[in-house]
């Protein structure tokens, strides 16, 4: 026969304390590494902010008291246009006529055109929002020394005119305004293609799909291709789009010469095939979420398959749809690799006028100004990615409160 | 919906109805539709797999270049004919591991609390806060590294470190797929029934082992999976290594170096000016080829596994 020992009483009290201590700590291990995901996202979150505000010291390549005493923040239109043609070679005023005219341009664009091609800032450096806030006396004191001539001011990397003005080659001037159309241009055609597509396919394979082995096939593929990396997407966009597609997508079908396959329309394709799989997915899971109950009513009062599923099984499964729409938008409006391959242009001051335009995307400001050495492009980048993570956040929103307002529990 | 209400045979004449399926050409029209609809995403996979390999086939056809070589040398310098993929994959196995060293324990831990001892509203809380984690776009990761877990780790470490460096690349890769990781497992542990915790207190146990030792092994499957999709996005992952983790080809498995990955060559080459069917152009899809086949296998791996080993309850 078995003969156990049971410990004696101190002994299995310690014991069982010894078995609790270890629970309590491994508790705090679990809840610690939660703490660290947290501590990362603010971590994160707040060197975006520290990023887009901050001191910068900087010389003006001409002062502007020499062109005249009154400050040119005061200046006329016609001021403006006397100093520009007073300082601007005839190559560089008739490159800028031909663009648009003087005469017709707005002052608020004239302003900035003295202040960039004739006054031009020359960023020292930048200093990010800590270090301005804490050490301000050892920041203006190596200003002092290093450059004696320059001015430090503290400066709103991310304020409105960063929003609305267009790209621009010196940072301080540059803004998103041609990056935000683009990138909106991007998930709308993205959104044309893989909406009708993907709810199509998401109905067949929920209401229609037979267990055979086309069907399962089918089911697992797209639970493959929404594993695929999304730069091998870039590619495949690149070779068909881009290259074996060239007439269409460059628009010389339709008349339009001066662009290659580089344009809007072919990264708004490879982008809607790449959330393809995401909206099929969740749509899936919105049809599935409407009961039985309900197609069954509908075939009892004599309704065929498609009269149940177009008006049963839909209006019911549809938040669930557009929620799962609204977060593909947000992973094509986020996404950065395809856009790099299929080639977004990296310098496009011009807004995008149509699907042939070529563009570039916010990500792509982002990882463009991220990738320059000079520290005033990472002041930019930060403030890009604010704008674009605001984007990403209104979009998100828009998704919950659509969710919670309609989502029906059966 | 209005109603409408068509003439209705009156009862008193008595009609035998034709109670057999009748052909209805819209409904198998739709039907049809939505079959081909279905049916395009196969075809997606098929144009992936045929573009790459065509030109992947073109890249292998060049004299310059032999399977042998591309499978065994360690140097990739497409400017003097040399193509070893070793030389991209040793970044792109490094960056992962670290990615996996950092993803893993704390999503499977962040996992295990969230199911297992978080109350309701403290679920409420952490649950969206890694949601938001997982829908910050990777560029943005790729600004993080760079900026801010580079110059932290330099001024720990030292200046041994260079400013591109395929550790801070990996550490911050671990943060993006931990959310990815944590969720996944939590899906499997929270498929694991009552029952089995009850009967784990019921012989005594604390949280702690009925969570270790009956929970999660219980919930091996699910968790395997999410550990299997978690290394196929760590290898197809682009932004953060082509920002943070540098620009030359290099075969190192140190990470405090500076390497180039497979997705990041891709990313750099493809960004420049790059002439069509020049040997680097279809260099690039013979990496992505690879690439797409490395994440394709471990995607079909991670839903075997779910399939096979899940342990059926009830």
């Amino acid at each position: 026969m078995y003969h156990y020992v049971y410990p004696e009483e101190t002994e299995l009290q310690r014991f069982i304390q010894a078995r609790y201590r270890k629970a309590w700590i491994w508790q705090n291990l679990f809840l610690l590494s939660l703490l660290i995901a947290v501590i990362s996202l603010t971590a994160l979150l707040l060197d975006i902010i520290d990023g887009s505000f901050g001191y910068i010291a900087y010389e003006f390549k001409k002062d502007p008291l020499t062109i005249s005493e009154k400050p040119i923040e005061q200046f006329t239109k016609e001021e403006l246009i006397q100093v520009l043609q007073a300082n601007l070679s005839r190559g560089a005023l008739n490159k800028l006529n031909s663009e648009m005219p003087l005469e017709q341009r707005s002052e608020a664009d004239l302003y900035s055109l003295v202040l960039e091609r004739i006054i031009q800032i020359d960023t020292k450096q930048t200093y990010s929002l800590f270090e301005s806030l804490f050490r301000r006396a050892e920041i203006e004191a190596e200003v002092a020394e290093k450059y004696p001539n320059a001015r430090l001011e503290f400066r709103y990397w991310l304020q409105p005119e960063f929003i609305v003005s267009p790209q621009s080659s010196k940072a301080e001037f540059a803004g998103v305004r041609t990056a935000i159309f683009g990138s909106l241009w991007v998930v709308l055609i993205a959104m044309i293609l893989s909406m009708p597509v993907g709810v199509g396919a998401a109905i067949y394979l929920q209401e229609y799909a037979q267990k055979n082995f086309i069907n399962s096939v089918i089911q697992t593929n797209i639970n493959n291709l929404a594993g695929v990396p999304s730069i091998v997407y870039g590619m495949l966009g690149l070779a068909i789009f881009v290259r074996a597609f060239e007439p269409l997508t460059s628009g010389a079908v339709f008349g339009i010469t001066d662009t290659n396959g580089r344009t809007i329309l072919s990264a708004g394709l490879t982008m809607g095939i790449l959330v393809l799989p995401l909206v099929i997915i969740n749509a899936q899971e919105a049809i599935k979420a409407v009961p039985d109950s309900i197609r069954q009513a509908a075939y009892g009062v004599g309704a065929t398959k498609w009269q149940t599923i177009w008006s049963h099984v839909l209006p019911n499964a549809l938040p669930g749809i557009l929620t799962g729409n609204i977060l593909a938008m947000s992973r094509a409006m986020g996404e950065t690799a395809p856009l790099i391959i299929v080639g977004a242009s990296t310098f496009i001051s011009q807004d995008p006028s149509g699907p042939f335009s070529k563009f570039t995307a916010l990500p792509i400001q982002i990882y463009q100004w991220t990738s320059r050495a000079q520290s005033e492009f990472h002041n930019i980048a930060a403030a890009a990615i604010v704008v674009l993570l605001v984007l990403l956040l209104l979009l998100n929103t828009t998704a919950i409160l659509l969710r919670n307002r309609f989502q029906r529990r059966f | 919906m209005e109603l409408e209400v068509k003439s209705v045979a009156p009862p008193t004449t008595f009609r035998l109805m034709n109670l057999q399926k009748k052909m209805r050409f819209k409904e198998q029209a739709i039907e049809g539709v939505l079959f081909l609809v279905g049916v395009l995403t196969i075809f997606i996979t098929l144009s992936i797999v045929f573009v790459l390999g065509n030109e992947a086939l073109l890249f292998f056809e060049d004299p310059e270049v032999t399977l042998a070589e591309f499978l065994g040398s360690t140097k990739w310098a497409p400017a003097i004919g040399e193509f070893g993929i070793w030389a991209l994959v040793s970044a792109t196995l490094t960056t992962s591991v670290i990615a996996l060293a950092v993803a893993v324990p704390l999503g499977l831990s962040a996992a295990i609390y969230l199911s297992e001892y978080a109350s309701l509203r403290v679920r409420s809380i952490l649950k969206p806060i890694l949601e938001i984690l997982a829908g910050i776009p990777t560029v943005v990761y790729g600004y993080f590294a760079l900026m801010f877990v580079t110059p932290l780790l330099r001024s720990v470490v030292g200046n041994q470190i260079g400013v591109y460096n395929m550790l801070s690349a990996g550490l911050v890769m671990g943060i993006m797929i931990l959310p990815l990781m944590s969720s996944m497992s939590e899906d499997a542990l929270n498929a694991v029934p009552n029952s089995l915790r009850e009967a784990a207190y019921a012989l005594g146990s604390t949280r702690f082992e009925a969570a270790l030792q009956v929970v999660v092994p219980a919930a091996f499957s699910g968790i395997g999976a999410a550990i299997i999709v978690g290394v196929s996005r760590a290898v197809g992952e682009t932004m953060i290594v082509a920002i943070a983790s540098g620009a030359t080809s290099k075969f190192t498995f140190n990470p405090l170096e500076a390497a180039e990955t497979m997705t990041a060559h891709i990313a750099r080459i493809s960004g420049g000016d790059l002439s069509y069917n020049s040997i680097d152009y279809n260099s690039l899809f013979a990496i992505a080829l690879m690439l797409f086949l490395v994440t394709l296998v471990l995607n079909l791996l991670s839903q075997w596994i779910v399939k096979r080993f899940r342990e059926q309850y009830e």
